[in-house]
């Protein structure tokens, strides 16, 4: 085989974080779509408006969360086996929140009655909200650990409970979470919009941005006090997985250890800063193309930060940290990281080039006269 | 020991779900190329008919397809949520089908049908022709990945066991791709969608023209229809022929409990046609059997045996003891790995580890197993005959209802008459749901004849459920069940609603009910 196994253990890292940035950058942006649909549309032709910005787009995005699940599956088996059971209630909210858009979008304008349409509004509002909130306080209870523990057959056994996950740290992950997807979806809906519903994307993206900035930073600073977690037994990268065999300690300042080591690293937070303000900076401007680039760069630097922060691990455990899965012992065998790493190198750039076609079609202003002339094919 | 209410309903919970989604998703592939049909017609004769009729059923496809999108994803979560030691037990090989069907097929298909829906007016006529089909190509390709993975269920081939790792591991991916049994799959699964495509579009066509309302829009669609649905109907039962011996060859106990074939019958077997079934006493109190068919179909031959039910148990009885070593063994190296002796018996009885792994449903440990619980599990190797046996019966009759109808369809389609016979306009009209029921006796034969394992002889269902609590799984039931429902009203009363108001929804003037909708 063309890489060896502990390259490809790196690299499938690599792999999962591109693929959960490209569901926050694309998907995301559905999301904060949906999350300020109601208030940025205030009567039926201004939602159509909105909805209609992402109305081509939303579906093939979500793939993202879909492609991104199936890749953890296949990569990360452990990982998915025992965050999605453990976080059992958390993921079918996950779940049952998203069943709101693909019915919301296509459902919605089919019938005239008002509050039919209002219904799916705020339908697609938790379908946008929802999700990141409970992705934001799954990140934050990774980083403190969770109950966990894997018996000698592998069986996992999750000892927290759903109400145990909504702890103060958490909910401030959720929060900078939710904050940034609407951002990143009002400096979207800024792009492809104009007059009032601009103006009030532009009050958002600038609401949104600033909490967000302040949720990082605050998250940030707390994660000091957040013990992390050590590996203490020596490392063999290249092992055949198995997460029980190594020891490990909870440790104050644990999650600061790769900032120190590799100073280079540093640059993921300064990328989400820097990021998230050029956006702010350009959006409040008027350039709203780069703006959009630019908190993508943001998203990337925030989840980013996350993975760095608790780099070689996934989901520590708190109640049995040696059972802590981790990149070097939760991945699948070196065959099937082969095949995943060509399948993704090949069919990536080819989504990229169609994805960006597709919008390249659809591009310029969503605007009311369009909704309207156009009643019978748009959402 | 899992809780045998908690595999149950892990089981209700993950049949619910997944034949909910499979009511959406054979109307998805089968439209998928009738659009494709429809509008390549458009592109050559520029007829504006043709375009009318691509954005009719392309509206109610869309109906359809947003339910198929939503109730997909619950089965991708459910592996992890419900299915963990399962996931974690053979994702190594099942992971990758489905995220190479995320990266190959679904982002293919999931683009793409945004530009179809609102690409018209941006797009030349070969650029939105080549957005349907690329939009037919994903969707048929996704199909094929997730019956790459179902197929590994029924047939797990390109896999070894680590002890180590404590899984099953890929040692062939192509092993896994060319399996026959999913290939098998693949070209019945999507010629039912086929099929089922074809009905809906002849059915509704048929409602039009008995009302005689769009009676151009609904001839050209009929005879569409019917072209397609009779190409589809044949090749849904020659392909299920195909299967038929592809399970012959991978799964007998499937077969057998099929065809309530309960003695090793002199080859050729004859083909049960009906039968009283009476499982306690392991026969048919009578039966009708056509000679020979089943030894032919089964084996392709006129001299191999098909084992009947009696001896498959008797045969698997073996395996489990044989098992209980292998389970011994992989406890033995599971607390020392180099333990010399156990690695050499786990090795040697490698193949009969899943049947040893059996017995966990009844006792935690090995020691504590007694004749009586193997033969226990050696009965649980069979699915329960009665529903296997009808359930295909009803599924190939039906299959061949469609194969009459879609044949009479085109013949009078031929004949330019079929808007003269009501009564083959009506028969079409009420066999609107059969396709989705025969879908749906097809999955059940296929997944609950695979039990009681989730891989087929490797991991029994019963140690491949989450650890969650039974009441988790109540509130998550109760959940699935209203959240469902109510779509379900919502989908159905839209999908009514849009096919009685037919192409006049599409506002464009040229058809009756333009002023029934805005």
């Amino acid at each position: 085989m063309i890489l060896d196994y502990e390259t490809l253990k790196l690299v499938w890292w690599l792999l999962v974080g591109v693929l959960l940035i490209g569901f926050a950058i694309m998907d995301g942006h559905d999301m904060g779509v949906g999350t300020l649909l109601p208030f940025v549309g205030r009567n039926d032709v201004e939602r159509r408006v909105v909805i209609n910005t992402v109305g081509p787009h939303w579906d093939g995005n979500q793939v993202w969360f879909i492609t991104g699940g199936g890749a953890i599956f296949a990569a990360w088996p452990l990982v998915y086996a025992t965050a999605f059971s453990g976080f059992y209630w958390a993921m079918l909210a996950v779940l049952w929140a998203l069943f709101f858009r693909p019915v919301g979008f296509d459902y919605r304008s089919k019938l005239q009655n008002p509050r039919w349409r209002s219904t799916w509004d705020w339908g697609l509002f938790v379908g946008g909200a929802v999700p990141p909130l409970i992705f934001g306080v799954a990140f934050g209870n990774l980083l403190q650990g969770v109950p966990f523990h894997f018996d000698n057959q592998l069986v996992s056994y999750y000892e927290g409970s759903f109400w145990g996950l909504l702890n103060p740290f958490a909910l401030l992950c959720g929060v900078a979470s939710t904050a940034m997807i609407t951002f990143h979806g009002a400096v979207y809906l800024m792009h492809r919009t104009e007059d009032v519903i601009y103006a009030r994307s532009r009050r958002a993206m600038l609401i949104f941005g600033t909490l967000l900035l302040v949720a990082f930073s605050v998250a940030g600073i707390w994660l000091q006090w957040i013990p992390g977690y050590v590996i203490t037994s020596p490392i063999d990268p290249a092992a055949l997985p198995d997460p029980l065999a190594k020891t490990v300690l909870q440790q104050n300042g644990a999650w600061m250890q790769n900032y120190r080591t590799m100073p280079l690293t540093i640059l993921v937070p300064l990328i989400a800063y820097a990021g998230i303000a050029l956006a702010m900076w350009l959006a409040a401007r008027g350039r709203t193309l780069s703006a959009f680039v630019s908190s993508s760069f943001g998203i990337l630097g925030v989840v980013g930060t996350a993975g760095v922060s608790m780099f070689p691990f996934i989901m520590p455990s708190s109640s049995d940290p040696r059972s802590s899965l981790t990149v070097w012992d939760s991945v699948s065998s070196h065959l099937t990281l082969t095949i995943m790493f060509f399948a993704t190198l090949i069919f990536m750039p080819l989504i990229v080039v169609y994805t960006s076609w597709a919008y390249k079609v659809m591009a310029g202003k969503v605007t009311a006269d369009y909704v309207r002339e156009n009643s019978h094919s748009t959402y | 020991m899992v809780s045998e209410q908690l595999v149950d309903l892990s089981r209700l919970q993950f049949a619910a779900t997944a034949m909910y989604h499979f009511l959406f998703v054979p109307l998805t592939i089968g439209m998928t190329w009738l659009l494709v049909i429809m509008e390549s017609v458009y592109v050559m004769t520029g007829k504006t008919i043709y375009k009318d009729m691509t954005r009719f059923w392309g509206k109610l496809f869309g109906i359809n397809f947003a339910l198929g999108v939503t109730t997909g994803i619950t089965l991708e979560f459910q592996f992890g949520t419900n299915w963990a030691y399962y996931s974690h037990y053979v994702g190594d090989i099942f992971g990758a089908p489905l995220a190479i069907e995320g990266l190959m097929a679904f982002f293919l298909e999931s683009t793409f049908i945004g530009l179809f829906f609102f690409g018209w007016d941006r797009l030349s006529r070969r650029q939105h022709l080549l957005v349907t089909i690329l939009m037919a190509v994903g969707t048929n390709l996704s199909a094929l990945w997730i019956l790459i993975a179902n197929g590994w269920m029924q047939n797990p081939v390109g896999a070894e066991f680590s002890f180590t790792t404590m899984r099953m591991e890929m040692v062939d991916f192509w092993a896994v791709v060319f399996n026959p049994d999913a290939q098998a799959k693949f070209v019945h699964t999507v010629s039912a969608g086929y099929v089922t495509g074809s009905m809906f579009v002849l059915a509704i066509s048929a409602y039009y023209l008995l009302r005689k309302r769009d009676v151009t829009f609904a001839k050209r669609s009929f005879r569409i229809a019917a072209a397609f649905g009779l190409a589809s109907s044949l090749s849904v039962i020659v392909l299920g022929d195909e299967s038929g011996y592809t399970v012959g060859h991978a799964q007998q106990t499937k077969l057998a409990a099929m065809e309530a074939m309960w003695e090793t019958e002199e080859a050729p077997a004859g083909l049960i046609l009906v039968a009283d079934i009476n499982e306690e006493e392991q026969r048919n109190n009578w039966q009708i059997e056509i000679p020979y068919v089943l030894g032919l179909i089964g084996t392709r031959s006129l001299d191999k045996e098909l084992p009947g039910i009696k001896n498959i148990i008797a045969e698997n009885r073996e395996r489990i003891i044989s098992g209980i070593d292998a389970v011994r063994a992989l406890e033995a190296v599971r607390e020392d790995s180099n333990n010399e002796q156990a690695r050499a018996v786990l090795e040697e009885r490698i193949d009969d580890l899943g049947f040893g792994l059996l017995l966990r449903k009844y006792v935690t440990s090995m020691d504590d197993v007694t004749p009586e619980i193997i033969d226990k599990a050696a009965a649980s190797t069979i699915p329960r005959v009665t529903p296997m046996f009808w359930a295909f019966r009803a599924m190939v009759g039906l299959g061949f209802w469609f194969l009459l109808l879609f044949g009479l369809a085109l013949w009078y389609s031929i004949k330019g008459t079929f808007e003269h016979k009501p009564w083959l306009l009506r028969a079409v009209l009420w066999s609107l749901p059969l396709p989705w029921l025969a879908c749906e006796l097809g999955w059940f034969v296929a997944e609950y004849g695979r039990q009681p394992w989730t891989i087929y002889g490797v991991l029994p269902t019963h140690l491949s459920v989450s650890t969650l609590s039974v009441e988790s799984l109540y509130g998550s039931l109760a959940g699935f069940v209203g959240f469902y429902t109510l779509l379900l009203i919502v989908e159905m009363y839209l999908m009514v609603k849009f096919a009685r108001l037919g192409p006049g929804s599409l506002g464009t003037g040229r058809y009756s009910n333009e002023s029934a909708h805005a």
